[in-house]
């Protein structure tokens, strides 16, 4: 079997953002966190509920095993029984993400998503994040409009931010965002000169554990034959 | 009714609730119905997809209350986008469960209802008029808790679209989601629903008939009525037409022709012309 790749790794870290969470929903936004939520629930993490992207609650082999219209997303994620993996177009050391726009609100340079289910996502239930292309453009000094909110603003529980380079987390005793690990190739100072704040940063960074040969397989032969997971890190 | 009939019970600067989600599951025939109408200054609330985009592209919704603008397989509503970026669209952005928590306080007939979701998010800070309420029962700490008192959206009309309905307006969805279709209705003066097809009697479970005759003023089929947004399981999306549409708004040109070809007739030679 060849060597892990980057993207692999990041399914693997993706993964490890729902382990221990028990029976929740997980809520992945994107191919890679997709990825990690069906390779946990195939691994050390076989209670999350899984959803087919429309109305059904979907097992490891792909049957039905129940029914989440819309409303009930909503009430699950009040209940704070559900953990989601968002991406973020901006996010702040304090862990505000914003995927609503960039620039003035009332007439943005960019109209990106809106705000979705960001603000009450993050004010019920654990929140992790996934950004495919860690850079100062993402990783900013202050959003432009507060979607997600961060630790500063009454956060529940933000879980890790899992990017192409690094997984972070908000270890510090003010709660801002510090390196957990950097992926197998990159340096500490990749992660530093990609991110537009002051990182917290251990005496001894981790490097983020490597798949296993049976999560490789899962990947590979299960879960994503095609390896579209590769392209979503270009 | 004919979707025109419904078209012209509505008056300029009325509140307007669309049901579906995204690209899914919406009321087209009577959106298209309306872009052929003289109406203006519409505040349209939705889970928005191409509903909003037309209504936008038209001038016809000056204010949009949602979350979200998306075609779902296309991540942005090309229309919403450009007008936001050219400042020609109002938009009052809520949270996905705050606009849930909205229609349902309006279908209730009350004043607000209150929800966590909003604190410490933006959404208080474009929407000024956004108010909290202190919870008048003490937790652990011995206070109140804080709460976003989300206002009831109350709706002057609603336009849902139903896989089937009787001509009493009895409405019966067969897909996976109902969406918010019922609230729209019950938070609405006047709920129109489209459907795929009138029928004398009901097929399926019961509890697929969402809709009551209680919360309906008027019913029109319009077969294909929801193209080109998924209307599961009559039809799924036509994605081959949605990349189109979607092309064609990202340019002012190429919309006049997509526009002339598809949107000028009546609904069927919009349906003639998609086949």
């Amino acid at each position: 079997m060849s060597e892990p790749t980057r993207a692999e790794v990041c399914v693997v870290a993706c993964a490890e953002a729902w382990r221990g969470d028990g029976a929740i929903l997980a809520s992945p936004m994107g191919l890679i966190p997709s990825l990690g939520a069906r390779l946990a629930r195939l691994t050390f993490a076989p209670d999350l509920l899984l959803t087919d992207g429309e109305a059904y609650l979907v097992d490891a082999e792909g049957g039905i095993e129940g029914w989440l219209p819309y409303a009930k997303v909503l009430t699950m994620l009040a209940a704070g029984r559900r953990h989601v993996m968002m991406g973020a177009a901006q996010i702040d050391r304090s862990g505000n993400q914003n995927i609503s726009v960039i620039g003035d609100w009332k007439r943005p340079k960019a109209q990106l998503l809106g705000v979705r289910g960001a603000p009450g996502n993050t004010v019920n239930h654990p929140v992790s994040y996934w950004v495919p292309r860690h850079s100062p453009r993402v990783f900013v000094d202050r959003v432009d409009m507060v979607c997600g909110v961060g630790y500063d603003r009454g956060a529940h529980e933000l879980r890790v931010v899992v990017t192409n380079l690094a997984v972070l987390d908000f270890g510090t005793p003010e709660r801002t965002m510090r390196l957990r690990s950097v992926h197998p190739g990159v340096q500490v100072s990749d992660v530093v000169v990609a991110t537009g704040f002051p990182l917290a940063i251990p005496d001894l960074v981790p490097v983020t554990r490597w798949p296993t040969g049976e999560e490789l397989d899962l990947i590979r032969v299960r879960l994503d034959p095609d390896g579209a997971r590769e392209a979503e890190l270009r | 009714m004919t979707p025109d009939e419904i078209v012209a019970e509505l008056r300029d600067g009325m509140t307007i609730g669309i049901g579906g989600w995204g690209s899914r599951r919406k009321p087209m025939a009577l959106v298209r119905a309306i872009l052929r109408a003289p109406l203006r200054d519409l505040t349209v609330v939705s889970y928005a997809g191409p509903d909003v985009g037309l209504l936008v592209s038209s001038g016809q919704a000056t204010r949009v209350v949602t979350g979200f603008a998306s075609l779902d397989s296309i991540a942005l509503e090309p229309h919403f986008r450009r007008a936001r970026q050219a400042g020609t669209v109002e938009l009052t952005e809520l949270d996905e469960g705050m606009l849930h928590w909205g229609l349902l306080a309006a279908a209730h007939r009350l004043p607000f209802l209150p929800i966590r979701a909003g604190l410490g998010s933006g959404v208080l800070e474009v929407n000024p008029e956004l108010r909290t309420v202190r919870s008048p029962y003490a937790d652990l700490f011995g206070i109140g808790e804080e709460l976003v008192a989300m206002p009831a959206l109350r709706l002057d009309a609603a336009l849902v679209h139903m896989n089937r309905a009787d001509a009493a307006g009895n409405g019966q969805y067969l897909g996976p989601d109902p969406y918010f279709d019922d609230l729209f209705c019950l938070a609405a003066g006047r709920a129109y629903v489209s459907c795929e097809r009138i029928v004398a009697s009901f097929d399926g479970q019961p509890q697929t008939l969402l809709l009551n005759r209680a919360m309906v003023h008027g019913v029109a089929e319009t077969p294909n009525g929801a193209h080109f947004t998924s209307c599961v399981p009559d039809y799924g999306r036509d994605e081959a037409f949605q990349a189109r549409y979607a092309a064609a708004a990202s340019d002012l040109a190429a919309w006049e022709k997509f526009r002339a070809e598809y949107l000028d007739g009546d609904e069927a030679a919009y349906q003639r012309a998609v086949r």
